[in-house]
Formats: structure tokens, C-alpha cells, sequence
């Protein structure tokens, strides 16, 4: 098995707000991050894919290809965004990191057609980031 | 499907410390051969960086596994505080009698994190330069990784 792994960047902004809860309680858990106004990230994502490497063109995947997809599925819905807003897959959740390497999974697996998707990890900066995998995949 | 998806979260932390390799089991020539530079008895420093990873369901209030204030507190009390700008050797009761390899000091990093209530601990990495690394999951034969 070999995993190949590209990795984009994006920037974007959000908040956190639940709206079930008081404003006292959405500031006290999620203090800063609770501005009103939004605030914003350069978020770095790095998508995995395993698989047998094609004995014809000796790919796992055409890296043009995952380029393809992640250009359309995530950079035209999430970069330059305001991720609350703007984000339809993201309505009526906090966009954490967790919640966002979610919703990247969801919208990569479908796509990814030669081998299959094994990890997400997307980095919020650099010393905070949300791993995302199928359970019992193992991590390596 | 979706109840199948693992999420983990990775916090990166920072901290400065000096220690010395040296093994009472060993002796002076022996030590020496073993550790090299290392074994200098005036000890040395690195800026150790340490990345934490724990998973747990996804709180849908919060859209967390953990929340980051939580688990920073809890690192800042248990880890920073207690080796950031110390002497493994001398200051941390741990190392009095154990060698303060990289592979213990990511083993005692975790042994600390694993009481972090909120979230479950998954992997402990240290980094003591940019070019070592150390990982340990808490299995049963210590089983960890040295990334070279």
C-alpha cells in the first residue's frame, strides 16, 4: 500500500456562536474565538490517499486529478470564505477544525475514485490542527 | 457512515530544558562511549516541541472534541510548567534515577497527559530538534517510534 498525500492552502473566516446558548455561556466557552465580527485563518490541508500504485502509469492516483477535485470541492467553497455563512455543508455547525475536516471527508470520499481516502488533516496554524479517518483504518 | 469517522485533535506546545545522559548502571568509560557529547556532566538544552493528540465524539454544542482552553491549562499545569526552563536531571523527580532519553521524557509526557479528563489521549510527540522525533501511543509494550 502506498499513501500519497497533497497537501493546499486556504484562507477563510468564521465564528463560534450557538445559538442555544446565552451570550454569556457562547463567551465563556468559546471566548475569543465568540467575536461577533469573525476572525480568520490560513488554514493548510493535507488529504491522503492509499492504494496500489497502477502497474501501467505506476499511480496511485493521477495527482491532476486530486488537484482537480481539491480546487473544486474545497477551494471554490471554502477559500477567501466566511465558513458560517457562505459554507452550505457547514450550516448549523460550529466550524471547528474538527468540524471542517468533517465535512472535507465527506465531500472528498465520494470523489476520490483510484484508491481510496485514508486521512484528512487540516491545520487551523501551524500548532493546531483536526486529524479525520475512518475508524480502524489504523494511523501509521 | 458518519459515526464511523475517527476525529482527532493535534495541539502543538513549546518548551526549553537541559538535561544529561548518564546512566548509573553504566560506568565512567562506558557512559562516555554510549552518550557521547551527550554524557557532558554540565548537561545541554534543546527547545522541545510537543504535540498532544486526543479524540472523543464531537460535542454538537460546541463542535469540539476537547476545548482547547481545557487542554492548554491542563498541558501548561501538568508538562510546560514542570520541565519549561528546567533541568530534567535535577529538577523533575521522575529523572532522579531514570535517563532523561527523549523516548522517557515522551513516555513521562504521556503517563502525565493520560489523567486529562475531557478527551482521550491518543499519541504523544517530541520533537527535541528538527531533526529527532519521538512518538509513544501507551501501548502495553511501550510500543513508540523514533522518526528519524
Amino acid at each position: 500500500m502506498v499513501y500519497l498525500t497533497r497537501k493546499i492552502e486556504f484562507s477563510a473566516s468564521h465564528l463560534y456562536h450557538n445559538p442555544a446558548m446565552s451570550a454569556e455561556e457562547n463567551k465563556r466557552v468559546f471566548g475569543k474565538c465568540n467575536n461577533p465580527h469573525g476572525h480568520g485563518h490560513n488554514y493548510t490541508l493535507e488529504v491522503t490517499v492509499a492504494g496500489e500504485p497502477d502497474p501501467v502509469t505506476g499511480m496511485v492516483l493521477d495527482l491532476k486529478e486530486l488537484k482537480e477535485i481539491l480546487e473544486r470541492e474545497i477551494m471554490q467553497r471554502m477559500d477567501h470564505r466566511f465558513l458560517n455563512y457562505e459554507v452550505e455543508e457547514l450550516k448549523g455547525q460550529i466550524p471547528t477544525c474538527e468540524n471542517i475536516a468533517r465535512v472535507i471527508w465527506k465531500l472528498l470520499e465520494p470523489k476520490i475514485n483510484q484508491g481510496r481516502l485514508y486521512k484528512v488533516r487540516l491545520y487551523e496554524s501551524p500548532d493546531l490542527f483536526a486529524e479525520c479517518y475512518r475508524n480502524g483504518a489504523g494511523q501509521e | 457512515m458518519s459515526d464511523e469517522l475517527k476525529i482527532e485533535l493535534g495541539r502543538r506546545y513549546r518548551f526549553a530544558a537541559s538535561h544529561r545522559l548518564h546512566s548509573e548502571k553504566l560506568n565512567e568509560e562506558e557512559n562516555n562511549r554510549l552518550y557521547g557529547k551527550c554524557n557532558n556532566p554540565y548537561g545541554h538544552g534543546h527547545n522541545y516541541v510537543v504535540e498532544v493528540r486526543v479524540s472523543g465524539p464531537v460535542d454538537p454544542a460546541t463542535g469540539m472534541v476537547a476545548n482547547l482552553a481545557d487542554l492548554d491549562a491542563f498541558v501548561e499545569r501538568e508538562v510546560i510548567e514542570a520541565f519549561d526552563l528546567k533541568s530534567f536531571n535535577e529538577d523533575v523527580a521522575e529523572f532522579r534515577e531514570q535517563v532523561p532519553t527523549t523516548e522517557n521524557v515522551c513516555i513521562e509526557i504521556f503517563q502525565r497527559l493520560r489523567r486529562f479528563q475531557k478527551a482521550k489521549l491518543e499519541r504523544v510527540r517530541v520533537e527535541e530538534t528538527a531533526n529527532n522525533a519521538f512518538e509513544y501511543t501507551g501501548g502495553e509494550n511501550k510500543d513508540r517510534t523514533a522518526v528519524q
